[in-house]
């Protein structure tokens, strides 16, 4: 059961309130139609699956229901950052870094 | 005389209460503040049970949750629960108790024969025979294997006590309370910190109840635990659990506790829990789970009578109970010793003390002497006689060759040992922690903290009272301020005695016997010997993890908290290599076992899963519904009249509606408020079809993809305004396509102005359909005309029900005139009671999802997850029109461009008739080109629907075929255990294909 | 090969068993190999046997990062079936049963095959239609599979709790008489034995740290903990590191790896006959030969290679063991452990060439990989010998994922209106 903050509710809550919505920071082609077959396939289903620091989506679902993302260490599975969904990704390896990892 | 070895004098029991018990059906006496074991033994009484392989006698070895032999049934209510420590199960007035895995009887186990024949049973030796013949593994030899092993009897009926749970934060959890916990906690408590001290036993104490001569403050051990305890339960911010074992240590400080409430009473209040769960959420945990004695691997050293040295030492200064009359002590430290003073003390006859170390520290010699205790240094026990007890130890001079000496035997009715002391890393394991080898403490100690903890006193190696209080002290200061930031200054207490000891061996005891001919036991439960571990590291085994599977040391109940280091070292030495080179198996949760009953808690019946219902449930009830379970819905699938079975009320309601009309309770459905300036937009790109032309009070079927081309739900939307529309989702599907629909809005497209909400709960509808539809609500809505020109099909209004504000939908899934009332949920029921009342006017009837099921199959409609199954794209369920062709992009537009989407040979939705119209096809069935095909023959299709219709009074089904649009008017096969069904393939609409029935 | 009967325990016993010779060798790596496979479980070593005994491609090594076994492999639920709905599935694991009831003769290793019975169980008129699906599928398929009414269901597994007044009461089951469970220990070891008597090399404790191509993209070998290997055919057989793996040939693959319980319960006398399953309560239950009742936990909701899940996930599959069977309340849990499993989009197997030359992939069991153990490795050698998928393999390449032609065992018990 880990314990996951809520950069909106600005509030650590355990996991259950939330629903982990894999890896982070893919978007959508803006222009499906153009894309490829190889570019669809990246999109739908083919993920970074990392061991080790990851980024990854997460929403507070029986909270305020807002969508934010989460850096995770998925092996510790010690979380290192949580910001908002729309800020950028902070640098994985200086997370790691500073979390000695 | 009862209770024969029982001590004059001393021991926490209560000598003033008598307790009567029964073990194996016969009564003993023991005393309140007895454990089964301690009262088993001062009866006199070691054999308790059978081994698990070799059904050896045995007898009980701790005094603690790591007992590998004492295992028993204890009988309550009728029925009994299996394996349960007999160290640990307190003693109540009429326990009644029973010994395990032995027929006909503990003392004559005919299972005992597998002993004569163990030559043939080392360790692994199931891998290597039982092959021939074949068919013999399940029929003949896997039943025998299967019924010799196990332990206790499983209960036999359903458990009738309650379990608890607590969620619980804390500041400071600390695991176990003897000496360095209780000091942890005082520490940590007078910071003001909120602290939870929990430990497994009945008392707080830990060793200092076992302790007879050490002070602390000047005070006896045992009078210090009770000042300490009165202190700390007065403090407001102290959680006090005893008979509470920390099983778990999960991510993030989230640590799982078992609290026992009721079972050491003979007579509990039926309203208590029998076991309550902690959850806690601790800021910072102590880790003060001490450390526990290694029994030695000497030759037989298994018998009933042997004892771990400082378990004899509890028996006699905790329980008063002397564990014989004449002692033989083994040891490889210090600490053993003293179990040896204490019983002299006690008057018992110490045959010898055999300390395998040459040159035991003379201090204790000394005192030996004085005492007239026999003291052979250099000595190991090279075996044991006796068969159901002890009877004479033999022993054996340790030569400086390495070689061991005959040096006699002993005669003895107990013998205690000691290997030294192992530290309890469980639960620092479980934190995520690597444990590190210590050469000089020649253990395994707590390495770096992963997690916010520490492990204090004897957990991570430390002995010696005063150093183990002092521990704590610094723990739980540290803890506290980690926490709070707070400290505060704390009296430290200061000890007298408790000195740490030195000395200790790990693995097998060299010995002067033939080593074909003996067992020397590492895991007692599991009868695994020295030789078993050789044999597995000769076989080519080198993974710790190897030798413990192949020989199952370390599996048995214990998990290996005793016989694990002294495996490791056997295997160390067999394969030439350091300790540290072999590995060391996980510790795995949970500590000690924990009842299934505890994690399940009140999830039982009805709490299981939450159950909702809709506002005619209780109305249905009255009226005779059977239910079915969709979702965690309850829904009413048909209300039979008396001497109906399901066709029957089925046929009956299904024709009703066709006729008159009927009423449906539509409430499951999943609803979703969608409103802003982009509410058209949002929907045009999340659904195949065209949103933004859709006029205010009009309303479209709509079908959701997912990105992948496949359809995952539909529903029906109506815009009520230009910004806003109500839309349904299936029944099923409704929290996924809420998430869903958040997740497009949120993440990827944040530049729509809409907001959604999920309104499944705030609304009951009821769906009133047939060609009286109009008649029966007319009478209750006001506000608008609800004539076909005025509120055409496909409509919806605002409006009032009977008073009550109202969605009205003009919206059908049967094929008949059809309305759909959304009245806010608490009307729900005047609502349904008002039209079921109204409908009977008319001559109409309620029904259920059988019969919607049946009217939907009839006109074609398909159900999401029954007529499609997430391979189904659109054009395959032959709903190419969904789609808005001039669409730019939607939800699923790329994924349906991809090759296998849009191949050659796909399977599309297609109705079917039977050729014998009387013949009902299995839904599920499967469809082949040819009649009667060979096993192997790839399907054609699969039936999906499958109905009796009453309007077509024949049978229909609905199927999902290769190729099946192009084969309307083709024969197909359904092939059936009993020979191949024709049918024809159709058109998937039976009724009313013009659709003149809907626009009335 | 000293083989293994009765006959030989019985002279070793004279002899103090002093005489038993190595499992299997203890082999430092040779420079070159002419196929290596990448992960020791049961899936890899399997591979290498049906490489050298059906390919005669002796020539192998099987590297691994920990002890032989030690992954997924060791850590499952032991349940062995066949009962799968699409006949690409179907035909996979029936090839694997085949093999299972032959396979302790074969490996001349008792692995304990034994066809307790399989039974999963409908709750819901959703489950049935479901079951009944799978059932009329496999019927014309050839695997065996029929319908239980409850009452049925409760004579062919007396604890099962058929009361109506449950919360999810049982409306019947789909029972498999030949799926039932195996030793999983004894897999890995019996593959691993026989492999190594055919000249296989298993090196254990050999951590692959990277994947070298030449020039023309295609494979030339391993870097390893021991230094490089050369090797022009190579296998992927990681699970849930599969991704990590294959990242160092620079292949993505569609994967995500969850952490996965399972759970024991102390022994017991015999108190289960056979395997039973839940899908829509989430249950998997048997008791093994030792008298545990081994239970099957679901996966947490992140991925994680921490080996360890959360209590909550746990909770919840005693919550529906106990519902099940209600005197089972009282047992204990002796022991909770987790595995990594790697799952694909459409919770079915990846057994395929891939885009680099020489390199070869097995992965995406997801949570039920041990059951097909003999198929996979069979049909897997023959991909690597031959270059080419054998028949019953060829529908589970990584491709399917682009095309949209997946065996998508998930939705076809998608949830119902």
């Amino acid at each position: 059961m880990l314990l996951v903050y809520c950069p909106y509710c600005q509030v650590e809550r355990p996991e259950t309130e939330f629903s982990c919505r894999g890896q982070a920071h893919i978007a959508r082609p803006a222009d499906p139609d153009t894309v490829s077959d190889e570019d669809w396939v990246e999109y739908l289903y083919l993920r970074d699956n990392t061991k080790g620091v990851y980024a990854e989506r997460w929403r507070h679902i029986h909270g305020c229901g807002r969508f934010f993302n989460a850096v995770r260490h998925t092996v510790s599975d010690d979380f290192l950052a949580f910001y908002k969904a729309g800020e950028p990704m902070p640098d994985l390896d200086t997370l790691a870094k500073e979390a000695g990892k | 005389m009862s209770q024969p070895f029982r001590t004059e004098k001393g021991g926490r029991i209560d000598r003033g209460d008598q307790l009567t018990f029964m073990f194996d059906g016969e009564q003993m006496q023991g005393h309140k503040g007895d454990t089964l074991a301690s009262a088993l033994l001062a009866n006199g009484v070691h054999l308790v049970g059978r081994s698990f392989k070799y059904h050896r006698p045995r007898g009980i070895v701790t005094a603690g949750s790591e007992e590998p032999n004492a295992l028993v049934g204890i009988y309550r209510k009728g029925d009994q629960t299996p394996n349960l420590r007999a160290t640990q199960v307190e003693l109540y007035q009429g326990l009644e108790a029973i010994s395990q895995n032995r027929f006909p009887s503990l003392s004559f186990d005919v299972g005992a024969v597998n002993d004569l024949l163990s030559p043939l049973f080392p360790a692994g030796f199931y891998y290597k025979t039982f092959m021939w013949p074949k068919s013999f593994w399940d029929r003949v030899y896997e039943p025998i294997i299967r019924a010799a092993a196990g332990l206790g009897r499983p209960p036999k009926n359903p458990d009738h006590d309650s379990y608890g749970n607590i969620y619980e934060h804390c500041d400071v959890l600390i695991a176990g309370s003897g000496p360095a916990g209780l000091a942890a906690a005082l520490a940590a408590a007078e910071t003001g910190a909120k602290v939870i001290l929990c430990d497994e036993q009945a008392q707080f104490g830990g060793s200092l109840l076992s302790e007879a001569n050490a002070t602390i403050d000047g005070k006896a051990a045992g009078d210090w635990v009770s000042g300490t305890i009165a202190k700390l339960s007065a403090m407001d911010n102290v959680t006090l659990l005893n008979r509470t074992t920390a099983f778990g240590y999960f991510a993030h400080n989230y640590i799982a506790l078992a609290e026992r409430v009721t079972e050491h009473m003979s007579d509990p209040d039926p309203k208590l829990p029998r076991e309550r769960l902690w959850q806690v959420r601790a800021k910072e945990v102590v880790i003060a789970s001490g450390a526990i004695e290694r029994p030695m691997v000497f030759p037989e050293n298994d018998r009933p009578g042997i004892l771990l040295a400082d378990a004899g030492r509890t028996y006699l200064n905790r329980y008063g109970v002397k564990v014989g009359h004449k002692v033989v002590v083994a040891t490889a430290c210090d600490s053993a010793w003293q179990a040896a003073f204490d019983l002299n003390d006690h008057g018992v006859e110490v045959a010898a003390i055999c300390d395998m170390r040459e040159t035991p520290p003379e201090s204790l010699v000394s005192i030996a002497k004085a005492r007239g205790i026999r003291v052979e240094a250099g000595c190991v026990v090279t075996g044991t006689l006796g068969r159901k007890r002890i009877k004479a130890a033999l022993i054996g001079r340790l030569m400086t060759s390495g070689q061991v000496a005959s040096g006699g035997q002993i005669d003895c009715d107990a013998l205690l040992m000691s290997g030294g002391w192992t530290p309890t890393v469980s639960l620092y394991s479980q934190s995520r922690g690597k444990v590190v080898w210590d050469q000089d403490k020649g253990a395994y100690v707590p390495g770096v903290s992963v997690q916010k903890e520490r492990s204090v006193g004897g957990a991570k190696g430390l002995y010696g009272l005063q150093a183990t209080l002092e521990d704590g002290y610094a723990a739980g200061e540290q803890a506290a301020k980690a926490a709070t930031g707070k400290s505060a200054a704390v009296t430290r207490a200061v000890a007298s005695g408790g000195e740490a000891g030195s000395g200790g061996t790990l693995g097998a005891i060299p010995h002067d016997r033939n080593p074909a001919r003996v067992k020397a036991f590492v895991d007692y439960q599991n009868d695994v010997t020295a030789k078993d571990v050789k044999l597995a590291v000769r076989e080519g085994m080198q993974s710790i993890e190897h030798i413990k599977r192949y020989t199952t040391t370390g599996m048995a109940t214990d998990q290996g908290r005793l016989s694990n280091m002294n495996a490791l070292q056997i295997a160390s030495g067999a394969l030439e290599r350091p300790v540290t080179q072999v590995g060391l198996t996980t510790f795995r949760l949970p500590y000690t076992p924990t009842s299934f009953g505890l994690f399940a808690g009140v999830s039982r019946g009805d709490f299981f899963d939450p159950v909702r219902k809709t506002p005619s449930h209780e109305w249905a009830v009255e009226n005779g519904g059977v239910f079915e379970d969709v979702g965690q819905w309850k829904r009413t699938w048909y209300f039979p009249k008396s001497g109906e079975d399901m066709h029957a009320a089925v046929a009956r309601e299904c024709k009703m509606v066709r006729e008159t009309v009927g009423l449906f309770d539509a409430s499951t459905l999943g609803k979703i408020e969608v409103v802003g300036p982009d509410a058209a937009e949002f929907l045009e790109r999340m659904y195949t079809n065209p949103w933004k032309k859709l006029a205010p009070g009009r309303c479209r079927y709509g079908l959701l993809l997912n990105d992948a081309g496949f359809i995952v739900d539909d529903g029906v939307m109506g815009r009520l305004a230009e910004d806003r529309f109500h839309i349904t989702t299936t029944t099923g599907g409704a929290p996924n396509v809420f998430a869903t629909m958040e997740d497009y809005l949120q993440t990827e497209w944040p530049d729509l102005d809409v907001w959604i909400t999920s309104t499944t709960e705030q609304y009951a509808v009821a769906a009133v359909q047939g060609p009286k539809a109009r008649e029966v609500i007319a009478p209750f809505i006001e506000g608008i005309d609800l004539s076909a020109e005025k509120l055409p099909h496909m409509s919806v209004r605002e409006c009032t029900f009977a008073g009550v504000p109202c969605r009205l939908f003009r919206i059908s899934f049967t094929g008949e005139l059809g309305f759909e009332i959304n009245v806010p949920k608490r009307h729900g029921k005047m609502m349904w009671e008002t039209l079921a009342k109204e409908i009977e006017k008319h001559n109409g009837v309620p029904y259920g999802t059988e019969t919607m099921h049946v009217l939907r199959a009839e006109k074609g409609f398909i159900i999401v997850g029954q007529d499609t199954d997430g391979t189904v794209t659109p054009h395959d369920a032959g709903m190419s029109w969904a789609i808005g062709k001039k669409k730019h992009d939607f939800v699923g537009k790329r994924g349906l461009e991809r090759p296998d989407l849009v191949a050659e040979g796909r399977k599309q939705l297609v109705g079917l008739l039977t050729k014998d119209p009387k013949v009902k096809l299995e839904e599920g069935a499967q469809i082949t080109s040819r009649g009667a095909p060979k096993t192997g023959t790839p399907a054609e299709g699969h039936v999906t629907s499958s109905y009796y219709s009453p309007a077509l009074d024949r049978n229909i089904a609905l199927a999902i075929v290769k190729n099946g649009q192009a084969l309307e008017g083709k024969t197909l096969y359904v092939p059936m255990p009993d020979g191949s069904i024709e049918v024809e393939v159709t058109s998937p609409v039976f009724y009313d294909k013009e659709g003149a029935r809907l626009n009335v | 090969m000293k083989r293994y009967s009765f006959l030989e325990l019985a002279k070793n016993a004279f002899s103090a068993h002093k005489n038993w010779g190595r499992q299997w060798r203890a082999p430092e790596p040779k420079a070159e190999y002419d196929v290596v496979i990448i992960g020791a479980g049961g899936h890899g070593l399997a591979t290498a046997y049906y490489l050298a005994k059906e390919h005669g491609i002796r020539n192998v090594a099987v590297l691994e990062k920990g002890w032989l076994g030690g992954g997924n492999t060791g850590r499952n639920t032991t349940i062995v079936r066949s009962n799968y709905l699409w006949e690409e599935s179907a035909a996979l694991y029936n090839h694997a049963i085949g093999l299972w009831q032959g396979l302790s003769q074969e490996l001349n290793y008792n692995v304990m095959y034994s066809a307790r019975g399989v039974m999963m169980l409908a709750h819901t008129v959703h489950d049935v239609q479901v079951a009944q699906r799978h059932i009329h599928a496999n019927r014309l398929a050839g695997v065996q599979n029929e319908w239980l009414t409850p009452e049925q269901a409760k004579d062919y597994c007396p604890p099962l709790n058929i009361k109506k007044d449950i919360r999810y009461p049982v409306m019947g089951a789909a029972l498999q008489r030949v799926g039932g469970t195996a030793r999983h220990d004894a897999v890995a070891w019996g593959y691993a034995r026989g492999a190594d008597d055919m000249g296989v090399d298993i090196i254990q404790n050999c951590l692959v740290t990277g994947i070298r191509r030449g020039a023309d993209g295609a494979v030339e070998g391993v870097d390893t903990a021991k230094g490089f290997i050369k090797a022009k055919k190579v296998g992927v057989v990681a699970a849930g590191n599969t991704t990590t793996v294959m990242d160092m040939a620079g292949v993505r693959m569609p994967l995500e790896s969850y952490p996965l319980q399972a759970l024991v319960s102390e022994p017991v006398k015999p108190a289960f006959p056979c395997v039973v399953m839940s899908n829509t309560i989430h249950a998997y239950i048997s008791q093994s030969d030792k008298g545990e009742l081994v239970i099957g936990a679901g996966t947490d909701q992140f991925i994680s290679y921490s080996q360890v899940g959360g209590i909550h996930i746990t909770n919840h599959t005693i919550d529906a063991i106990c519902e099940l069977f209600p005197h089972f309340r009282r047992m204990r849990m002796l022991r909770n452990w987790g595995g990594i499993v790697d799952v694909t989009p459409d919770r079915s197997p990846i057994l395929s060439k891939t885009p680099v030359q020489g390199l070869y992939v097995n992965c995406g069991w997801g949570t039920g990989g041990f059951k097909a153990t003999p198929g996979s490795g069979h049909v897997f050698a023959h991909t690597i010998a031959k270059d080419e998928p054998h028949r019953i393999n060829a529908p589970f390449t990584i491709d399917r994922f682009k095309t949209g032609r997946l065996i998508d065992e998930a939705a076809a018990a998608a949830v119902a209106h």
